[in-house]
């Protein structure tokens, strides 16, 4: 009974589909010949189309809605069973091997090319781990993150240009000035949270990249700064390979580094004060949390990492200008975090890996990009809101209740 | 323990609290009652600093802290329990529990008042692994006044304890306070909505109306006023 009834109401939306469709999929009008030809085949293309489809979605919903309620009645939080094999403490560690040894041969074994490609999304791994600290952990909404990505890269590339500073000198000081920058940032929003937090961020990211395109003297406007030097080798020339697998290395490196400090900041102090200021502004105050602290550390320590890959990414493009630090990068690094899972490492890589590598192997699909990211954000906000990765942490464990208090602090 | 003397406090150009005037001595159980909107949940916000007074004084210890902001406030010794609760609805009792002791560092004393805590509500300890926000009302009440108790504070303010629970609960809820107060020897600062429940277990009492103290007194004097019988007590006494 309920089937028939999917498939009638399927069989309505195929038609309505036919209908709007019709005369853009139908109908074209030869100008040369002066004649209208009817292509009758498309109308059957999208009636089929739209009726499978949307007997899919149908069926994909019903589907999640029964799974709600069984899994309400059985455990709140849902596991992919990929978390499943790595809850298991071997198959994670020789995982991580094989990664390991993945990561290690892989500029050995693919063009530069390739090289090119994983390091832009290990670039992004960083982006969105810095992001997630503000988002996912200390729950501000920052749409102007790619402002301090630029500040980065333009701090490398202004010291360069103006005092020779090298690459490994400008590292650690485009991180500082974007650090500084998030503080400058934080000070006036301290006060501000949610919807209004988020405009003001997109008004400072839009302001900087205004900035940069139109003060000339200072930036070079929108021609941008070009013969940026790559990374030195202990002063050895490297060829063009050999750089791509240098830059490779150090974006690898940079991503453990950060992978291990979320990781330590995350079960630190202040990463407990970011989780109460997330859930709770007024009941964090009487924690005893010093809440102007902890936002301005999770401003400028997620920042921080925004300026570490513009450094990068100058040296790595030699060419920068303001077209690459606009609002689409940072909604692309939101979309990272957002579709990866809040507040989760491995959400965040996964998210990256996805969002960058998916569009680079699609190269024949590039003019349905957008169409495919809306479509693609869409039905994850359907059915699976929490984004791939879920934070594990959160379940229940019903201990036996004989046993001692279990108490101690983690 | 506690004095405010003369807090005006105003949200924006509004005023809240037009020059009040409490002292709290050490060991005491205040009741703060009035009507919605009198200004007790303000004055509670005054004196945790997280809705500064625009003027007046507010002394803990002799010390002045109005200044200060809540943080330092609450490392002086002050903890609130906020009105509707405010557990951390996506943490577990016992991060919430962890929480609450965010400015100690004494591992054994956190474990300690852990355990205390867990005994006062035998509940909590068999919901320690639940997330906050799957608790019902009462268990998260309980939370909440676990959770300021973690801090280990002199002055406990609880903003309506009793809200929207059932008269069992509000019982059980009000008994613990009492408890606290005599084993722990916390001092406890009370606004309620129930006057009944609230000047039972206190000892003095302050009626506010229109951000302003209209009585004080002792609990006993202030459940036998005419005023207060008619406008907090529901008491129509003939004429």
């Amino acid at each position: 009974m309920r089937k028939i009834k999917e498939l009638r109401q399927s069989l309505l939306i195929s038609v309505w589909f036919m209908f709007l469709t019709f005369p853009i999929m139908v109908i074209r009008v030869n100008t040369i010949d002066n004649i209208i030809e009817w292509r009758w085949m498309n109308m059957i293309y999208v009636g089929l189309g739209s009726f499978v489809f949307s007997f899919i979605w149908r069926y994909l919903l019903s589907k999640k809605q029964s799974g709600a309620k069984l899994l309400k009645a059985d455990k709140p939080a849902y596991l992919l069973p990929m978390q499943r094999i790595f809850a298991n403490p071997w198959m994670q560690m020789s995982a991580l091997f094989f990664i390991a040894v993945f990561a290690v041969i892989f500029p050995f074994v693919f063009s530069s090319y390739q090289i090119n490609i994983m390091t832009t999304a290990l670039m992004y791994v960083v982006l969105g781990l810095g992001l997630n600290i503000v988002v996912g952990q200390a729950g501000l909404l920052n749409l102007g993150y790619a402002a301090f990505y630029a500040v980065g890269a333009y701090s490398y590339a202004l010291l360069n240009y103006h005092f020779g500073i090298g690459f490994w000198t400008a590292l650690p000081i485009g991180a500082a000035l974007a650090a500084l920058f998030g503080i400058i940032l934080g000070l006036p929003v301290l006060r501000l949270r949610g919807d209004y937090l988020a405009i003001v961020t997109l008004g400072f990211g839009e302001i900087v990249r205004l900035v940069l395109e139109n003060w000339n003297e200072f930036s070079f406007g929108p021609s941008g700064i070009s013969n940026i030097p790559r990374p030195g080798f202990f002063g050895i020339e490297l060829n063009f390979e050999q750089v791509s697998a240098y830059l490779y290395f150090l974006v690898i490196g940079i991503c453990l580094l950060a992978i291990f400090v979320i990781r330590r900041l995350q079960n630190s102090r202040i990463g407990r004060a970011w989780i109460a200021m997330r859930e709770d502004e007024v009941a964090c105050q009487s924690m005893g949390i010093d809440m102007t602290r902890a936002k301005l550390t999770a401003l400028a320590l997620s920042s921080m990492w925004a300026g570490l890959v513009g450094v990068i990414f100058a040296a790595k493009t030699t060419f920068i200008n303001p077209a690459s630090f606009t609002f689409l990068e940072s909604a692309m690094i939101l979309s990272i975090i957002v579709i990866g899972g809040m507040g989760t490492i491995l959400g965040v890589i996964v998210g990256a890996f996805l969002l960058i590598l998916l569009p680079e192997y699609l190269r024949a699909l590039s003019d349905y990009r957008m169409l495919a990211f809306g479509a693609a954000i869409v039905l994850m906000m359907i059915f699976r809101p929490q984004g791939i990765v879920t934070v594990s942490r959160r379940t229940y464990q019903f201990s036996d209740e004989n046993h001692a208090p279990d108490i101690s602090t983690k | 323990m506690l004095e405010l003397s003369n807090v005006q406090t105003f949200y924006g150009n509004i005023k809240a609290l037009g020059g009040v005037n409490i002292k709290i001595s050490e060991g005491e159980i205040i009741a703060l009652i009035g009507a919605n909107g009198a200004g007790k949940t303000t004055t509670l916000m005054s004196i945790s600093g997280i809705v500064p007074p625009r003027s007046g004084k507010i002394f803990f210890m002799g010390k002045p802290i109005h200044l200060l902001s809540p943080h330092e406030i609450v490392a002086r010794g002050i903890s609130q329990v906020p009105e509707g609760r405010r557990i951390f609805s996506q943490l577990t009792v016992k991060e919430n529990l962890d929480m609450g002791a965010f400015l100690r560092k004494d591992k054994t004393g956190i474990k300690k008042d852990m355990e205390h805590v867990f005994s006062l509500f035998p509940v909590l300890h068999e919901r320690r692994h639940q997330i906050g926000g799957t608790l019902s009302g009462g268990e998260q009440q309980m939370l909440a006044i676990s959770r300021a108790l973690m801090a280990r504070p002199r002055l406990l303010l609880l903003d309506e304890p009793s809200l929207g629970l059932a008269p069992l609960i509000v019982k059980l809820i009000f008994q613990v306070i009492r408890k606290i107060n005599q084993e722990d020897g916390a001092t406890i600062f009370l606004v309620e909505q129930n006057a009944n429940m609230a000047l039972k277990v206190a000892h003095r009492g302050y009626v506010m109306d229109n951000g302003e103290i209209t009585i004080q007194g002792t609990s006993e004097k202030l459940l036998h006023n005419e005023d207060v019988k008619k406008a907090y007590l529901g008491i129509v006494t003939a004429t």
